[in-house]
């Protein structure tokens, strides 16, 4: 009986060492998310033991997470609101964002609309519909199809802040609920024109300047280019070592920052 | 020590019985949470506001709720892929019952019902790639999402719904009222119309029902296919946004216990009680049309 007890007690031991390995879990922001699975792919590999898991549930998602404690690095593609400060200040739980990119949003049309590029204010005229026809912005004679993102996606709100300002997005716009159906509706279609992360934007669609300005990384870093907004992970004020040493993994400009500009963002820190 | 027959007899009904439980039970469990999760939004907004208001902007401010152009929209798309799907599964199942030798029957009712086992993801791919382009290039359309695109891959995934349960009540037509038919001189046509037809309409209905109510609550497909413009559907070509769709599209970033996430449980509870509807319409109809015993001496 003894025998079998000191087993089990062994097996137990065994299966608590193998749990001592660091488990991190991030979650939140789909626009966050490609950058984030690259930079983990290679922290795992550098940092052998440390297991993390990554989810996107979208920035509302992880920063409720990080707030109830099931995650502990949220990724967010906008800064927190109020409400979900005090949210957090209730549950006692301090967090603080750290902006980790800089992502320019890019107006997209398909390649074989003729039209060159377009202000802020026409970019708010088509998006709130009142510019209907291509014709009165440079281009064909046809009805523009306005993509939109669903209204809680963070680039929605991005969009929402950088360009509609105090106009709605046209009810009438196609909502497509992740950025690469937007890549897929845009490339498909002639008349679209939505909008992305730089990060998305490739060959199937083409990416218009705002106000004679291309997104690139000069123009965003001295926000020359009117389109673009921080990027952040949200910690907790006082993160435990593990999740420390991530985040300055992020924000080494040889490491994270590298792999971020790889991915098509900016990165903050050279 | 063995246990008496009375207390076997006894597990094994309890056994059963709580088996049976588990299902109402967990479905009277989500029926609260949905309830308790959906009706805080009318503190706050009226409920004629919610279902006749015009405009979704949830994430606005101030907020508006109004989601009858969503309404609308499930219903059209609902109508009109009944019109493509019950057509055709109903006549496809009139033929395999009635007019299909074995064989082709054998070889025909599983392919049909191979139909339902695609995923509606690759539907709706179907739908967003080969479809729409077809649509907008053929019909010079401003957009190939739209209203009838989202039907036609609804009709997709109804047809074999439709078709297996109507195919089965009308293979269980009591074979004596088909011979009773023939043998008073009908032709096959007019056993099938006047005969079997009315025979097997409670199997049949339900399984019109079934595919509808499919219909209502796909999520993927019109998410996918139906353009999702929160508008009233102009034509059948209109880009739509049905309601199931928007609760998938919104309900991952609403901020948790918010007037949107009460909304999207609000759309959810609208939802239910029109497949609860479709249902409860179902049953009557089935009840009311029994057959009940076969017309033999």
């Amino acid at each position: 009986m003894k025998k079998i007890a000191s087993f089990f007690f062994a097996l137990l031991l065994t299966a608590s060492l193998a749990q001592a390995d660091t488990n991190i879990r991030v979650d939140g922001s789909t626009t966050v998310l490609p950058a984030m699975q690259k930079i983990v792919e290679a922290y795992m590999k550098a940092n052998p033991g440390v297991n993390i898991t990554v989810s996107g549930g979208g920035s509302g998602n992880g920063i409720k997470a990080i707030i109830d404690g099931t995650t502990d690095v949220a990724m967010s593609s906008r800064e927190m609101k109020p409400k979900e400060m005090d949210a957090a200040k209730e549950k006692g739980r301090v967090v603080k964002p750290v902006e980790i990119a800089l992502d320019a949003l890019a107006p997209i049309v398909n390649p074989a609309n003729p039209v060159k590029g377009l202000t802020a204010e026409q970019l708010q005229g088509i998006f709130a519909g009142k510019v209907k026809n291509w014709k009165e912005v440079g281009g064909d004679d046809r009805e523009i199809v306005v993509i939109s993102r669903d209204t809680s996606s963070g680039t929605y709100e991005a969009w929402q802040e950088l360009i509609m300002k105090d106009q709605k997005v046209t009810p009438a716009a196609l909502l497509q609920a992740s950025s690469g159906a937007v890549l897929q509706v845009v490339g498909k279609n002639k008349y679209a024109i939505a909008y992305d992360g730089y990060a998305y934007v490739n060959n199937t669609v083409k990416a218009l300047p705002v106000n004679g300005v291309a997104g690139s990384e000069k123009t965003v870093a001295d926000k020359s280019y009117p389109v673009s907004r921080g990027l952040f992970i949200i910690v907790p004020e006082k993160a435990t070592p593990e999740v420390q040493k991530f985040v300055d993994y992020i924000l080494d400009p040889a490491k994270g920052q590298k792999m971020i500009g790889e991915v098509g963002y900016f990165p903050v820190k050279k | 020590m063995a246990i008496s027959r009375k207390l076997k007899d006894d597990l094994i009904r309890y056994f059963f019985m709580i088996t049976a439980m588990v299902s109402i039970v967990s479905l009277a469990l989500i029926m609260i949470y949905l309830f308790l999760e959906g009706l805080p939004l009318f503190k706050h907004v009226g409920v004629m506001e919610f279902l006749f208001g015009n405009l979704w902007y949830p994430t606005a401010e101030p907020a508006e709720f109004g989601i009858f152009p969503l309404i609308m929209a499930s219903i059209a798309v609902t109508a009109l892929s009944s019109s493509i799907a019950i057509p055709l599964g109903v006549m496809t199942a009139v033929y395999l019952a009635e007019i299909a030798g074995a064989k082709t029957r054998g070889i025909l009712k599983p392919l049909v019902e191979l139909l339902a086992a695609l995923p509606s993801v690759v539907i709706g791919f179907f739908g967003m790639v080969v479809v729409a382009p077809f649509l907008q290039d053929t019909f010079d359309l401003a957009t190939g999402l739209n209203l009838f695109n989202a039907s036609l891959m609804l009709a997709f995934m109804s047809v074999p719904t439709i078709c297996s349960v109507s195919e089965d009540a009308i293979y269980a037509v009591p074979r004596e009222l088909k011979e009773a038919s023939l043998a008073l001189g009908a032709t096959h046509w007019e056993t099938i119309r006047r005969v079997i037809l009315p025979a097997s309409l409670s199997g049949v209905s339900t399984a019109v029902i079934l595919g509808m109510s499919r219909a209502i609550g796909e999520t993927m497909v019109v998410l996918m296919v139906a353009g999702g413009a929160a508008i009233l559907p102009k034509s059948i070509f209109s880009a739509i946004r049905p309601m199931p769709s928007s609760i998938a599209a919104e309900m991952a970033e609403a901020p948790f216990r918010s007037d949107h996430y009460h909304a999207l449980f609000a759309i959810g509870i609208v939802l239910f009680l029109f497949t609860l509807v479709f249902n409860i319409i179902a049953q009557h109809i089935s009840e009311k049309h029994k057959q009940v015993g076969a017309a033999t001496l």
